[in-house]
């Protein structure tokens, strides 16, 4: 029997499957389709100070293999979801993992601290969001910053690990990795979506109302798998891999690249089961292989 | 409660040069499904995103429920969509969003283009007690389609084309003000077509004092409220989603010069 437990920035998680952030909302929607316990974590729609609509659409755009979103962080607010959300998703056994996004460093402390305070089991502190204007993604592209945020967010989380997302908009993503775990981060979560867009060529229009947006689903694995391979030989702490994860193959490829979980995102939206079948598909390859836990596949890419 | 089910095509006809008739089994997902409701198609593999195609009519039946979409083709999915045949296998989420609610005994469906369709659906729902009339508008004599369904379920069809090419010249607003002005005693009104047409009936209905629900469309993810990207504005400054919170809104909370 394969131990499918592993631990993330020292939380045990149940299979190493959770959900990525922005492609889950609370839960409450594709609980209709499975038990929501069945899932290793939960990523929350990424969470602000105040309550934000987000962009006007449209919002997303399909690709060859993925998608362009920008939607802008449109959510009800820390407070919201702490009043609201928190109990609903509270009520199933899976570990719940906040995301947030922060106009200044002190926003980041101040929804630590109220986060902490409501007890979710891990902080994702997002300096990586291609489509809002403040803050976003400059704090993701200059490991100085990156630093200042993810210090404010570990002096207000108390004892709730805090995971950084970090941007592959980047040069090189290990500098900002490693600023990061200089600065206390328990773990770093990687990658979120690479900046592009795409032009209807006969109004000569982008499709995106903002223009550019983020782009997501397996045309992005190969540079997630990359950027995981990267980061994790340049730091200790753990890692969460995600970018275009849709079958079991692409998740152990991410492990092997150094992940110790993995998150499926963009593959729901063409199947709200995908979670359970990439944890199921890892499953089959682990014993295969003959793992006595999944966490073996940990790091164990053999490069030439 | 929506579901997951692989349903079995039918049949498939085309019904004129762009449009095609799809009917599915599609297990107990009809007898739940109501007219304005939405399903969202895998259509192959090459295409990462489903297609949500209003759903045209379903009803209960042994061994499973019978769902009818009426598609156009826009794209490479729709394309692929439109290639099916008797016996294949779709996957097919639904039924999706929140459909049509008229209220009282007369009722009028306005439909636009391949926004006929789901009329069709409330016409055959509300004939049972209700009066209804349909006003349908196309571009041109080529795109008409399921006009002659109507006029089983409805008290008066009024049919308009854009170039004259059939029916009356002009556009469907034209044609209900008529309506409404002439018969006084219309409770509701629904609508489905292109977001400029629904802003004029919008604004009719509003004019009239007579209330009226809308079916938007927008450019849409995982259909069921978790990705947030098919954001429709509001007229209070929210952005709400067709996908969860629509396809069908009050026309008066939305704000028509988004």
């Amino acid at each position: 029997m394969l131990d499918m437990t592993v631990s993330l920035a020292g939380v045990a998680l149940k299979n190493p499957v959770v959900v990525a952030s922005g492609t889950f909302g609370f839960g409450r929607e594709y609980g209709q389709f499975f038990d929501l316990s069945e899932l290793g974590g939960i990523c929350v729609k990424g969470l602000t100070a105040q309550r934000r609509e987000g962009n006007p659409a449209p919002r997303i755009a399909e690709t060859p293999m993925g998608i362009l979103n920008s939607v802008g962080l449109q959510n009800p607010g820390v407070d919201a979801f702490i009043a609201t959300e928190l109990p609903f998703l509270r009520q199933f056994d899976t570990k719940i993992i906040a995301n947030i996004s922060g106009n200044t460093p002190e926003e980041y402390g101040e929804m630590c601290e109220k986060l902490t305070a409501a007890g979710v089991d891990i902080i994702e502190v997002n300096i990586s969001c291609p489509n809002v204007k403040a803050g976003g993604l400059t704090y993701g592209t200059r490991p100085e910053l990156a630093a200042e945020v993810t210090e404010c967010a570990k002096r207000h989380a108390g004892k709730t690990p805090v995971m950084v997302k970090l941007s592959p908009n980047v040069t090189d993503v290990t500098e900002i990795a490693k600023a990061v775990e200089g600065a206390g981060a328990d773990a770093v979560s990687l990658i979120n979506t690479l900046r592009g867009m795409r032009i209807d060529v006969k109004t000569r229009r982008p499709i995106l109302k903002m223009n550019t947006g983020g782009l997501s689903g397996p045309a992005v694995l190969p540079v997630a798998v990359r950027m995981v391979w990267e980061v994790a030989q340049t730091v200790k702490i753990p890692v969460l891999g995600m970018g275009g994860v849709a079958k079991g193959e692409d998740a152990a490829q991410l492990m092997l690249a150094g992940a110790s979980a993995v998150a499926v995102g963009t593959a729901l939206f063409a199947d709200p089961l995908a979670p359970l079948r990439v944890r199921d598909e890892l499953q089959q390859i682990a014993v295969a292989q003959g793992c006595g836990k999944v966490s073996d596949l940990t790091g164990e890419v053999k490069p030439w | 409660m929506p579901m997951q089910h692989e349903c079995t095509v039918v049949y498939l006809k085309r019904l004129n040069p762009y449009a095609y008739d799809m009917m599915l089994e599609a297990g107990e997902m009809g007898c739940m499904a109501q007219p304005g409701q939405f399903v969202h198609i895998k259509c192959g593999e090459g295409n990462l995103l489903r297609r949500p195609i209003s759903i045209c009519d379903a009803q209960w039946d042994e061994p499973d429920d019978l769902l009818r979409i009426v598609f156009e083709v826009r794209g490479e999915g729709t394309a692929w969509l439109a290639e099916r045949k008797e016996g294949d296998k779709l996957d097919v989420l639904g039924p999706l969003g929140r459909g049509f609610e008229p209220v009282g005994n007369k009722v009028l469906l306005v439909g636009g283009g391949i926004g006929v369709p789901p009329m069709r659906g409330c016409a055959r729902r509300l004939a049972d007690g209700i009066e209804c009339h349909a006003v349908l508008g196309f571009r041109d004599k080529d795109h008409i389609l399921m006009v002659e369904e109507f006029q089983d379920f409805c008290a008066s069809v009024a049919v308009t084309t854009d170039d004259g090419s059939y029916g009356i010249h002009g556009y469907v607003d034209g044609q209900m003000r008529a309506l409404l002005e002439k018969e006084n005693d219309f409770t509701f009104i629904l609508a489905c077509g292109p977001k400029p047409m629904l802003r004029s009936v919008a604004k009719v209905a509003e004019e009239l004092g007579v209330p009226c629900q809308v079916s938007m469309e927008e450019r849409m993810g995982c259909g069921v409220g978790a990705c947030l990207v098919c954001a429709c504005d509001m007229a209070d400054g929210t952005r709400k989603h067709v996908c969860k919170d629509g396809p069908v809104f009050d026309a008066r909370e939305v704000d028509w010069n988004a």
